[in-house]
């Protein structure tokens, strides 16, 4: 282990990544007084700063964007912060609650040390009896092993690295994924000037606006973004679920399929192979848009059914349905790639990168092992992924109740630690042992379902770092 | 067989990690039409993939019906496929072998509303393995001894 000067420093608790949830962690360890750090690859909200495209806008508007301690402090609640908004945002909350944030390291290695954890970072190391992993969701983009198959002839953008249409050379633009990302990078570069191919598979169509009110509120007040992951069927697929298809603008107008096909965008299924120098698509376009058609129905039936419930009927707009999405006669099977297509936008989602965490931690599929953000190994937890605990688990004012209930229990781990009990973890060599009895299975059923929107923050409303 | 006749017998797969038996053997005849000089004596390959199709969507509407709940009547399917000739003539090189678009009209009868009707075709297209078959590229490999 290389450990420069000054290496060695000990503290009760290590967050890992100044985003909003390892600051919302930090304000919430500093009020009961724990010792702590928060480390932070580069400056406080880095990510918003350096890894977003520049005409990202949060998909949720400016009323729910708050943290622990910190409403909206703006004058435009109705509004959507950019990215550089966003950074400004918690970056206030940094100065107002006093974040002990460490800037400009980066962690290389978390290993068992004798009572807790060593944090190796390329500025030394720290000891400490606890880790929030707090790095965020959207560390690396998620793009398909096909693209390996990609001739080179064709330039090849991820969500991480699109800044602009301008970046991209002339020709024709394959958009792969429809989700938030992937419809609003569609439609800028179909306006810059290059017909857009955007490949489809299974989606989430949202309005805007219903009745006349964001559709955020109506997810909100019927307790959507409250659902608890405990209470769905089928929890990894419920985590699995692409951003809706949003966009956060001034004219708060409702991006969809529709949308974008009326501005030239070509529509096409899903990519399912690439041959030689044909990219595949799939014949299930028809199908995906039915499935995501008739889900925002149920949504929207939902919605009905919970206003006419309250009383509120009088308070929102009337009732709307809207159009099918339109499906050419015959999609297109195939593009050559190098002609009809010159630059690939992997528009296909992200995941985060814990390749520096060496702990026995992860399942089979390289992902890591947790309940609702206790991790399987004592004294370790995580943040900010995609309906970790609650829906809105990765929006930003999200992560207020899942920090609420993950510092109890880390509260609870540092008792029993003081308390010189289970003292026991041995590090990946010996195996481990578990300081703490694992929870019981969550319950199943129970809350409404039938549909559902989605935090991750594929387009934007929260990633943290 | 003799010409385009040809008979195939399906009695066995492997399944839940050993071989397992149909409970009997099955037997299906498949010819041309007396229009292309054949014998007719049993559907055409490519209408046992509208088979396989149908009835693949079919016993996923009666499993997804049963899970929600849904008390079905009566489902009916009509499949509909075109095909230019002259790419299995090899005629044209740009017309393909296969079939240019499927599709497939459902008639259920069921104690649901339309919307309800219509997630159930949805889902089980969604978890069709034919349908995915048909709708996405498949690597396929084809070998030969001799005998």
């Amino acid at each position: 282990m290389n450990a420069p000067a000054g290496a060695d420093r000990a503290v009760d608790v290590v967050i890992i990544g100044g985003g909003h949830c390892g600051l919302a962690m930090s304000h919430a360890l500093s009020q009961r007084s724990v010792d702590h750090v928060v480390i932070e690859r580069g400056v406080v909200a880095n990510a918003w700063r350096t890894e977003r495209w520049d005409s990202l806008r949060l998909l949720t508007p400016n009323w729910m964007c708050r943290l622990p301690g910190q409403p909206y402090d703006g004058d435009d609640p109705d509004g959507f912060m950019s990215a550089t908004e966003v950074a400004g945002f918690i970056t206030r909350y940094t100065a107002r609650t006093r974040a002990p944030v460490v800037t400009h390291t980066t962690v290389q290695r978390v290993s068992a040390a004798d009572s807790g954890y060593l944090v190796c970072t390329d500025q030394g190391d720290w000891r400490c009896r606890a880790v929030v992993l707090a790095s965020g969701a959207c560390s690396q983009p998620a793009v398909p092993r096909l693209a390996e198959g990609v001739p080179a002839s064709v330039a090849q953008w991820t969500a991480r690295n699109y800044r602009r249409p301008s970046d991209l050379g002339p020709g024709g633009v394959l958009v792969v994924g429809a989700s938030a990302t992937g419809l609003q990078l569609a439609l800028e570069i179909q306006r810059s000037g290059r017909q857009v191919l955007l490949a489809a598979g299974e989606h989430v169509r949202m309005p805007r606006l219903y009745r006349g009110r964001d559709v955020q509120w109506w997810l909100h007040v019927t307790g959507v973004l409250d659902q608890r992951i405990e209470t769905m069927d089928d929890a990894a697929r419920a985590r699995r679920l692409p951003s809706p298809q949003l966009v956060g603008s001034d004219e708060r107008t409702t991006l969809d399929l529709n949308a974008v096909q009326q501005d030239g965008v070509e529509l096409c299924g899903r990519l399912a192979g690439v041959r030689g120098t044909q990219a595949l698509f799939s014949g299930s376009l028809r199908n995906v848009c039915a499935l995501a058609d008739l889900k925002m129905g149920r949504m929207l039936d939902a919605f009905d059914t919970w206003a006419s419930e309250q009383g509120v009927d009088g308070e929102v707009g009337a009732v709307q349905r809207f159009q099918p999405t339109a499906v050419a006669a015959s999609p297109r099977l195939g593009a050559e790639l190098g002609s009809d297509v010159r630059t690939i936008v992997w528009a296909t989602g992200y995941r985060p990168d814990f390749s520096w965490l060496d702990l026995p931690v992860f399942d089979r599929r390289g992902e890591l092992r947790h309940d609702r953000g206790v991790v399987d190994a004592p004294g370790l937890y995580v943040l900010g992924l995609p309906f970790l605990r609650r829906r809105k688990s990765s929006f930003i004012h999200g992560a207020e109740a899942d920090v609420d209930e993950l510092v109890a229990h880390l509260m609870g781990h540092l008792d029993l630690i003081a308390g010189g009990k289970a003292l026991c973890y041995l590090g990946p060599a010996a195996g481990g042992c578990r300081g703490e009895p694992s929870t019981p299975p969550p319950p199943r059923g129970g809350t409404p379902r039938g549909f559902c929107c989605n935090g991750r923050p594929g387009a934007a409303h929260a990633a943290a770092r | 067989m003799n010409g385009t006749h040809s008979r195939a017998t399906v009695d066995g797969f492997y399944g839940l990690g050993a071989e397992q038996r149909h409970r009997r053997s099955f037997e299906f005849d498949s010819d041309h039409p007396e229009i292309f000089a054949a014998t007719d004596n049993g559907a055409t390959p490519v209408e046992y993939v509208l088979v396989g199709l149908a009835a693949c969507l079919s016993a996923g509407i009666a499993t997804v019906a049963q899970h929600r709940n849904i008390q079905l009547h009566s489902v009916r399917a009509t499949l509909e496929a075109g095909m230019d000739l002259q790419g299995v003539l090899g005629i044209d090189a740009h017309v393909r072998n296969g079939f240019d678009g499927v599709k497939v009209h459902y008639e259920i009868d069921a104690d649901a509303t339309p919307e309800q009707i219509a997630a159930l075709v949805a889902q089980s297209q969604k978890r069709s393995a034919v349908f995915d078959i048909i709708a996405n590229p498949t690597d396929v490999t084809v070998t030969s001894s001799k005998t």
